[in-house]
């Protein structure tokens, strides 16, 4: 297990900047040592080129006392204090339910309840998954139950009520689909032996309650499912006046509501729109999945956009998290003169593996200067969609495949039982929802060197063959590009993505498009890329959200009329299915994957046209390509992409090469099956292949794309002199070279 | 469902020349009996030692449940570690323990 570990406030920065480094010794250490280093190349492996890395001297490097931090996981809405709290008496709550974990502990749906002080109110599902009110005067609790199971994944509307005068309590279960055999309706009155004592200055808080002292925004009791349309009033209302409170605030009720909030509104923000005249709006906490749908939605609407009142619904989970929100240990300030690249600080409380950490990062050049003619474009977006994932053991699916048994180090164990690190949005959470969120605020234990050659581990193979060979470059991110445009690209004559580009936003799509449409260059330089629409989030830096939608290889698959994104009202799902295949951008698109063993490519007629001589430079037209390596054995491995015509591989590329013999292991994607069928994979299906392609694009712009994320794994073999190396370095003096292509 | 036939020793014999790539399509399919299903029970390799060691644990019922120890296998290599696996599986699914030589 992991002996420490830690995060920075900021992912992309440039010299001079400064940087907040947050660390937690989760095993006690006392004291823990900080180094800043640029890192090389993290394939520690034997059969790689080592681990490579540049200290680089900085005040900031050092002994730091050690502590224990903790992160509150779990989404909720906070409603800050109100007098209309405090002075409560009598009452009413009532909401739209959609539970996904009835019988998974006791769950609040709403609360004005402290757990320390014993006072207040709170609407839950209780043990037993059925409706309860809990009521406290500060010295005792009661609780009144229906005892009922709500059905998971079913509607229900839920109200309480409480007359303080005759201390009548009626509750209220009622599901919404009418069906046979259903035992889930309940009601109840039933008489109490307290008033309940409203905590003072609490918040009203939803799908949790407050279990801290003071000002401790401890929580607990998180709700899994979905809460619509909840109310509180200041009497207890009748069950007509509740019906009427369900679609809003009815003049007649107006002096009685308390809150009536309204989760169709606001729904790209954290913002929570009270209708009452009190106005009590709250924010929702953690990256709850907003743009669900309501009780209402009947298959009509799709886009949330269109009837944001079907999407009235918010989804909670007790494992959501937005920002650990962890206190700094120091503060990092680059030098100056500190030339980009990729950096970290490494963090140390022992020698052992599990005793170290990389709290990496991105330094970008100065503001508004190139020091190099080329940049290497950081797939942050795609670090982030898979940060902390969970899916390559949780997954059923994983081993049969990777065609390989699953593997679990320290890092997968420490996370294995740390939920409350976070989910990615490869994993589903506790209720078997996808979890359609992940924000780099958190250790994010995953874009580490030293660890596993995908994505970030192999993105510095990339970097590495750049300084085995003396190229200077730039480095950029993901989402600079998203805030930047493609200002953040012009200055550059070739950007170099790295092995799986997987997730863009429209933003990042346009920019890169009209950069190649400008004269630019793009050097495709893996595989599964340009594959995912995502947003991120307009307020909250550093998250992304998605909906995997009715296709693509995907590890859980959103709800019906779920596919639009809640950030930005875009219909997120392949871009595929926006009309924007890859093979439109960079020439080929993914098709298959497999996980066992990498191939080679053999080199097609397109090799041979004189427009793409310059990429074959050295290599022998019967030579295989790329036969070797550290990822499987070859450079066309993992998930492969291929041209094709009709998604948009433009008519002038040339096919320049394609891999062949791959195992059983590699199968088909499914948006490239009308139906199932036999025969999909890497012994039978063409399809089950990498293909290599160049073209030109307007103003002496190029594309040139090698389709395998195993590709950056063959470039250090033979002490970079091979063909993958060749290849590469052929088209990257080509595309440095100003001559229009 | 598929079930694997303890006489294909044939088979065995294949996985072991070659654990990972290209498999004849009937080996594919004791592999994908063996690989499939769900998580309980699963055998999984615990890395004890960085690009060293393994360990033999298997899957709890639910995600996050304790991985329990496997004693007796300590593995210095992925591939041997598939090889033992196959056997242990091979004997679980056939009812035979898997000798050859």
């Amino acid at each position: 297990m992991l002996e420490i570990v830690g995060y920075a406030d900021r992912h992309s920065v440039r010299p001079g900047e400064r940087l907040k480094i947050m660390v937690s010794c989760e095993a006690g250490a006392k004291r823990f040592r900080a180094q800043l280093a640029r890192l090389i190349c993290g394939d520690d492996s034997p059969i790689g080129p080592g681990y490579k890395e540049q200290p680089i001297a900085n005040a900031a490097n050092g002994d730091y006392p050690g502590r224990r931090q903790t992160i509150e996981v779990g989404s909720s809405v906070v409603v800050p204090p109100s007098p209309h709290f405090d002075t409560l008496h009598s009452f009413s709550l009532q909401a739209f339910v959609w539970p996904t974990l009835p019988g998974r502990g006791r769950q609040t749906i709403l609360s004005l309840w402290s757990e320390p002080g014993r006072t207040g109110l709170a609407l839950v599902m209780d043990e037993d998954g059925g409706l309860a009110l809990l009521l406290g005067d500060g010295k005792h609790e009661e609780i009144v139950r229906l005892g009922a199971p709500m059905i998971g994944r079913e509607w229900y509307f839920v109200a309480a009520s409480f007359d303080a005068d005759s201390r009548r309590v009626e509750l209220y279960q009622e599901p919404l689909a009418r069906r046979a055999r259903d035992g889930s309706a309940a009601l109840k009155q039933a008489t109490v032996n307290l008033t309940p004592k409203m905590p003072q200055g609490a918040s009203f808080l939803m799908a949790a309650h407050g279990a801290g002292e003071g000002d401790s925004p401890l929580m607990a009791g998180h709700f899994n499912g979905k809460i619509e349309a909840p109310r509180l009033a200041s009497r207890a209302l009748t069950r007509a006046e509740m019906e009427a409170l369900k679609q809003g605030v009815p003049a007649a009720l107006e002096g009685s509501v308390v809150g009536a909030w309204d989760f169709a509104r606001d729904i790209p923000t954290d913002r929570i729109h009270d209708l009452s005249a009190n106005r009590l709006d709250g924010a929702a906490v953690n990256l709850p999945t907003r743009a669900m749908k309501g009780h209402n939605w009947q298959g009509e609407v799709f886009a949330w956009t269109q009837a944001p009142e079907q999407y009235a619904a918010i989804h909670f989970h007790d494992d959501d998290l937005y920002d650990a929100g962890w206190q700094p240990d120091f503060d990092l300030t680059l030098p100056d003169d500190l030339k980009s690249g990729i950096y970290a600080v490494r963090l140390s409380c022992g020698e052992r593996h599990e005793q170290q950490a990389f709290v990496t990062f991105f330094v970008r050049p100065p503001k508004g200067q190139a020091t190099a003619p080329i940049a290497f474009l950081a797939s942050t977006a795609t670090y982030i969609a898979y940060a902390n994932s969970h899916h390559g053991w949780n997954d059923p699916l994983s081993e049969i495949c990777y065609g390989a048994l699953i593997d679990l180090g320290p890092t997968e164990m420490f996370l294995d039982q740390r939920p409350d690190f976070g989910r990615s949005t490869y994993d589903i959470h506790a209720d078997g929802s996808g979890s359609c969120f992940s924000s780099r605020l958190r250790p994010i234990l995953n874009s580490r060197p030293q660890h596993r050659i995908w994505n970030f581990g192999a993105d510095l193979h990339i970097i590495d063959w750049l300084e085995a060979s003396g190229q200077a470059y730039d480095v950029i991110t993901d989402e600079d590009l998203h805030h930047e445009g493609v200002a953040l690209l012009a200055p550059y004559r070739a950007i170099l993505t790295g092995s799986h580009p997987e997730y863009h936003s429209r933003v990042m799509l346009d920019a890169i498009e009209a950069y190649l449409g400008r004269g630019g260059r793009l050097m495709y330089l893996g595989g599964n890329g340009f594959y995912w629409r995502i947003a991120w989030h307009p307020s909250k830096l550093g998250v992304i959200e998605i909906r995997r939608g009715e296709n693509g290889t995907r590890t859980w698959i959103a709800e019906p009329g779920e596919y639009y994104l809640a950030c930005t009202g875009e219909l997120s799902g392949l871009w595929r299915n926006s009309g924007l295949a890859p093979q439109a951008l960079v020439g080929v698109g993914y098709a298959s994957e497999g996980f066992d063993v990498s191939s080679y490519y053999r080199r097609l007629p397109g090799s041979f046209d004189p427009r793409a001589a310059f990429v074959f430079e050295g290599v022998d037209k019967n030579e295989r390509i790329g036969d070797f390596g550290s990822v499987g054995g070859g450079a066309a491995g993992l998930e492969l992409d291929i041209a094709d015509r009709l998604l948009g591989t433009p008519p002038h590329a040339l096919v320049l090469a394609s891999s062949e013999r791959h195992s059983n292991v590699y199968v088909t994607t499914p948006e490239e099956l009308m139906s199932a069928y036999p025969g999909i994979d890497g012994i039978e299906d063409p399809k089950v292949r990498a293909d290599m392609v160049f073209f030109e694009t307007p103003d002496g712009g190029g594309v040139f794309s090698v389709g395998s994320i195993a590709w950056p794994g063959s470039l250090a073999h033979n002490h970079y002199d091979n063909n993958i190396a060749r290849i590469t370095g052929n088209v990257l003096r080509r595309f440095i070279d100003p001559k229009p292509l | 469902m598929y079930e694997i036939d303890p006489e294909r020793i044939d088979l065995a014999r294949e996985f072991r020349a070659q654990p990972l790539g290209r498999h004849s399509g009937e080996l594919q399919r004791v592999l994908n009996r063996m690989r499939g299903g769900p998580n309980a029970g699963r055998y999984i390799l615990v890395c004890t030692e960085r690009h060293k060691e393994w360990r033999l644990g298997r899957m709890g019922a639910r995600p996050g449940d304790p991985i329990e120890p496997v004693p007796g296998h300590v593995f210095h290599s992925s591939l041997e570690a598939e090889w033992v696996v196959f056997k242990l599986r091979w004997q679980e699914l056939t009812g035979r323990p898997l000798t050859l030589d």
